[in-house]
């Protein structure tokens, strides 16, 4: 018998319309858990190296994460992984909400899709009943309108919903997958979906999921929700609100945006505006809060309440997230409350809302500075909302100019040309990021921002204090409960760490330090991306409910794998490695792997150098970036040993890696 | 007859419809205190609450599952609420024909909440203990119950009775029924 997964997946070839329900190998979840994990063994094992993101062979794999359905709080998440058309490189966009647990309930861990539908379609999971069916009439549909029809037309009403808008049909390059009150928005994987003919996907289960020791695991669950109790009656003191309380950042919960307004950027990712949040501004977000957010809500089994339903007079109700709340405002130099209707419009269509208030701006920015001129606008209004929803429009439907814009401002850049790839300046690895600008090198930061292949900050930071504590006893204080720490170690790195002096920024933590520090970061959310665990309980947070130290008995009990800190840590190593195998096998290399050339105003490259070689050596890959033969083997990972010497990977040339271009561009910086 | 007065314990889960997040924690703990063994497995198809929920149209309504019903109801109603239009069944605890809730996925047999009975007694059901936005209070209130109210039920039917059929007839009947306990 199988624990906490159900040991099916579910085989969809759309080309064929061919429907199998395959059985896993219980050794691939001992050896790669489940989610993120045993979805990169899938991509590995059947995704060639040269399969762009359009091809027929690509997949796009809907992974529930091992332990949803189960009683875990807060384990919920739905692991999209499929070949980025953006990055040309692993996508792994993840989404909450109630879709995982379903599929479960249903029977299944994985829906697997690979081939494309020549018609749009979308596919019923009723238990054991699988169809494919027609979706025209959805044709054009808005993601939350689709997920809306299917649930009448099916007279399904607790039927989950995974659905694409127009951007995924014209497959955008940062479409989104919306489910409700989620999204899984990263990588342009809801471009995939579109390309596949697949319009959504709706499931509805009513099967049992079991677990190996209840009584132990009931306890487990049981001290995760006290400490749940326990941190809202008590935030951590010394951090920003956001930081000092669990859940995804407390977005909807609050007006005052004080702090995001003033530090982060507005525009292309260009200007501070320290002075933004005045009074009459307070007031007037505050009445925009109240007047739209209906309800906190919540994904399934999840105390933490990170949604908001949003109703604006005169437009169709959404559920809103996170940070999408003030990217389009501050992309647009805008309000509060043009924030909030175009991100209505943004979810029907589906889009990434990182990405494509970024490339409006960056349009927008093209435009003032005569590199686009007002031909390629044609009939575009003279205001900055209008501009930004008539952008939306036409990138959506790959209209005019919006057709470029469509692809994102790299390849937008390339097709553009005269100079536009300076105004594409906030990417790493091809995909946009969070408008962060800021003065002094952060060296774990560095790390985390050019080694990450989710290629996206807040999924990968989390654990250790983002920035030292000014006074001693505070940061003494800090470390009294902390016992999320996998080793005392770093206790004595957080109580050395000054904000100024010797052991500050960027030399103080030391390389040795960063790497340890960011390889904790890391993994904590690998784990959670196998499991299925939200990093809002977790690996987001300093001092989480869910840490190394009880997760590996989630697994135990849960999953009836035998895990304790080293094996669960040595399993996400392996699969955190085959992620970056597949990476490297499409051509990633240590020269993609560096944060934007202006995030930081003081760089040090030498000491970049330093800690990229250092970090490199500490996770077993070589001065390039790419997995060492030993280390391989090591990992249990032979099978992409032996590949990378038929390839001959390990022959390439590795370049002169002193990042000559971070100081050719440092000029950039002075942009905003 | 001397009116006895006896006092009696009401448990009552006090459902705030406005402080429901809508996670379903309800619903998926009490499955698995359900299952058997206990804990062992978990299908909120299978729990005795249900969060009745339309997201978009804000509605969330925690319902406990009842007695079973043969039928169902002539007619449904809908209610409006502070703007927000409910079906009559989303308060409805019935397991009926109707619908498909409170009923076993597979045989299709009704359940019923027993507020988590068991031994020994748990201080709450476990549905408000999981429920951290405090959408479930669980609350136990003692209520006098007189045993004259029985007694009273009985003189009226019979009185009813009486009326309809007559005294004579209803002395008869009962000789008769007397006569036949005895045989």
């Amino acid at each position: 018998m199988r624990y906490a997964e159900t040991g099916f997946n579910l085989e969809i070839d759309l080309t064929r319309r061919n429907i199998e329900r395959v059985a896993t190998d219980p050794t691939d979840t001992a050896l790669y858990m489940g989610g993120l994990g045993t979805n990169a063994k899938l991509i590995w094992d059947r995704v060639p190296p040269e399969t762009d993101a359009f091809a027929p062979e690509n997949l796009l794999i809907f992974g529930a994460g091992i332990l949803c359905g189960t009683l875990a709080p807060g384990c919920n998440r739905t692991i999209v992984s499929t070949i980025s058309p953006l990055t040309n490189l692993m996508a792994f966009s993840m989404m909450g909400g109630f879709w995982a647990p379903e599929l479960k309930y249903a029977g299944y861990d994985k829906v697997v899709l690979r081939g494309k539908s020549s018609d749009l379609v979308y596919i019923w999971i009723h238990n054991d009943k699988v169809e494919i069916r027609d979706a025209s009439h959805l044709k054009g549909k808005g993601a939350i309108e689709t997920a809306d029809i299917l649930r009448k037309e099916l007279d399904e009403p607790k039927a989950q919903v995974s659905a694409i808008g127009l951007a995924g049909e014209n497959r955008v390059y940062y479409a989104s997958i919306e489910q409700g009150r989620s999204s899984a928005s990263r990588g342009g994987i809801g471009a995939v979906m579109g390309d596949k003919g697949v319009k959504a996907i709706v499931v509805r289960g009513t099967k049992d999921i079991n677990v190996a020791q209840p009584a132990e695991y009931l306890k487990l669950c049981n001290e995760v929700l006290e400490f749940i109790k326990f941190r809202e009656k008590n935030p951590i003191p010394g951090v920003i609100p956001i930081l000092g309380v669990l859940g995804s950042p407390q977005e909807m919960a609050i007006h005052d945006e004080k702090w995001h307004t003033e530090n982060f950027m507005w525009g292309n990712a260009r200007t501070r505006r320290k002075d933004f949040w005045t009074d009459d501004v307070d007031k007037e977000w505050l009445k925009t809060m109240e007047v739209s957010r209906k309800r906190l809500i919540s994904c399934y089994n999840c105390p933490l309440k990170c949604g908001a339903t949003i109703s604006i007079p005169g437009l169709p109700t959404y559920m809103m997230k996170c940070f999408s709340k003030l990217t389009y405002t501050m992309a647009a130099y805008s309000n509060l409350d043009f924030g909030l209707r175009i991100a209505q419009r943004a979810t029907e269509y589906g889009v990434d809302g990182y990405s494509a208030p970024q490339v409006m701006a960056f349009a927008l920015e093209l435009l003032e500075n005569g590199i686009l001129t007002a031909d390629d606008f044609p009939g575009m209004p003279e205001d900055s909302d209008g501009r930004f929803y008539w952008l939306l429009d036409r990138i959506v439907r790959r209209e005019g100019i919006g057709d470029i814009l469509a692809n994102g401002t790299h390849w937008a850049a390339n097709h553009i040309g005269k100079g536009a790839h300076e105004y594409a300046h906030n990417n790493i690895k091809k995909q946009e990021q969070l408008p962060l600008k800021l003065s002094m090198l952060n060296p774990i930061y560095f790390l985390m921002y050019a080694t990450g292949e989710k290629i996206s900050i807040t999924q990968i930071e989390g654990q250790f204090p983002q920035g030292p504590f000014p006074e001693l006893k505070d940061r003494e204080e800090f470390c009294a409960d902390w016992f999320q720490v996998p080793d005392e170690k770093f206790k004595q790195y957080f109580l050395d760490w000054e904000p100024r002096g010797e052991k500050s920024n960027p030399y103080y933590p030391t390389v040795e330090m960063c790497c340890d520090i960011v390889d904790w970061q890391e993994r904590m959310h690998y784990i959670d991306d196998a499991l299925g665990m939200c990093a809002g309980l977790s690996s987001f947070h300093m001092k989480a409910a869910y840490h190394i130290h009880n997760l590996p008995k989630f697994i135990t009990y849960g999953a009836g794998i035998e895990m304790d800190e080293e094996a669960i840590s040595f399993a996400a190593k392996r699969y955190r490695t085959l992620v970056r195998a597949i990476n490297i096998s499409r051509g990633m290399r240590r020269k993609d792997e560096k944060p934007p050339a202006d995030h930081w105003k003081k760089r040090f490259p030498e000491l970049e150098k330093e800690l990229l070689d250092t970090y490199y050596k500490y996770k077993g890959w070589n001065n390039n970036g790419i997995p060492t033969e030993e280390f391989l083997r090591e990992m249990g990972l032979d099978y992409v040993a032996d590949d990378f010497l038929q390839w001959g990977i390990y022959d390439e040339v590795v370049e002169e890696v002193l990042d000559t271009e971070t100081k050719s561009m440092e000029g950039a910086n002075n942009a905003g | 007859m001397q009116a006895e007065k006896k006092k009696k314990v009401i448990k009552t889960i006090r459902i705030d419809v406005d402080k429901c997040n809508g996670c379903r924690a309800c619903e998926v703990i009490c499955s698995s205190f359900h299952a058997s063994p206990k804990y062992s497995s978990n299908n909120p198809a299978r729990s005795r609450i249900r969060v009745i929920r339309d997201p978009i149209a804000d509605i969330y309504v925690p319902v406990y599952a009842g007695e079973y019903a043969v039928a169902e109801c002539a007619g449904r109603d809908k209610y409006t609420i502070d703007g927000k239009e409910y079906d009559e069944c989303a308060f409805c605890r019935a397991s009926c024909p109707s619908r498909s809730e409170f009923k076993e996925p597979d045989s299709g047999l009704p359940l019923k909440c027993d507020m988590c009975s068991s031994d020994p007694t748990l201080e709450q059901p476990l549905c408000v203990q999981w429920c951290l936005a405090d959408a479930l209070i669980y609350e136990e209130r003692e209520e006098e119950v007189s045993e004259e109210t029985t007694v009273d039920e009985l003189e009226m039917g019979l009185d009813a009775l009486a009326n309809k059929y007559g005294l004579n007839k209803l002395n008869e009947l009962l000789a008769k029924m007397t006569a036949s306990k005895k045989g």
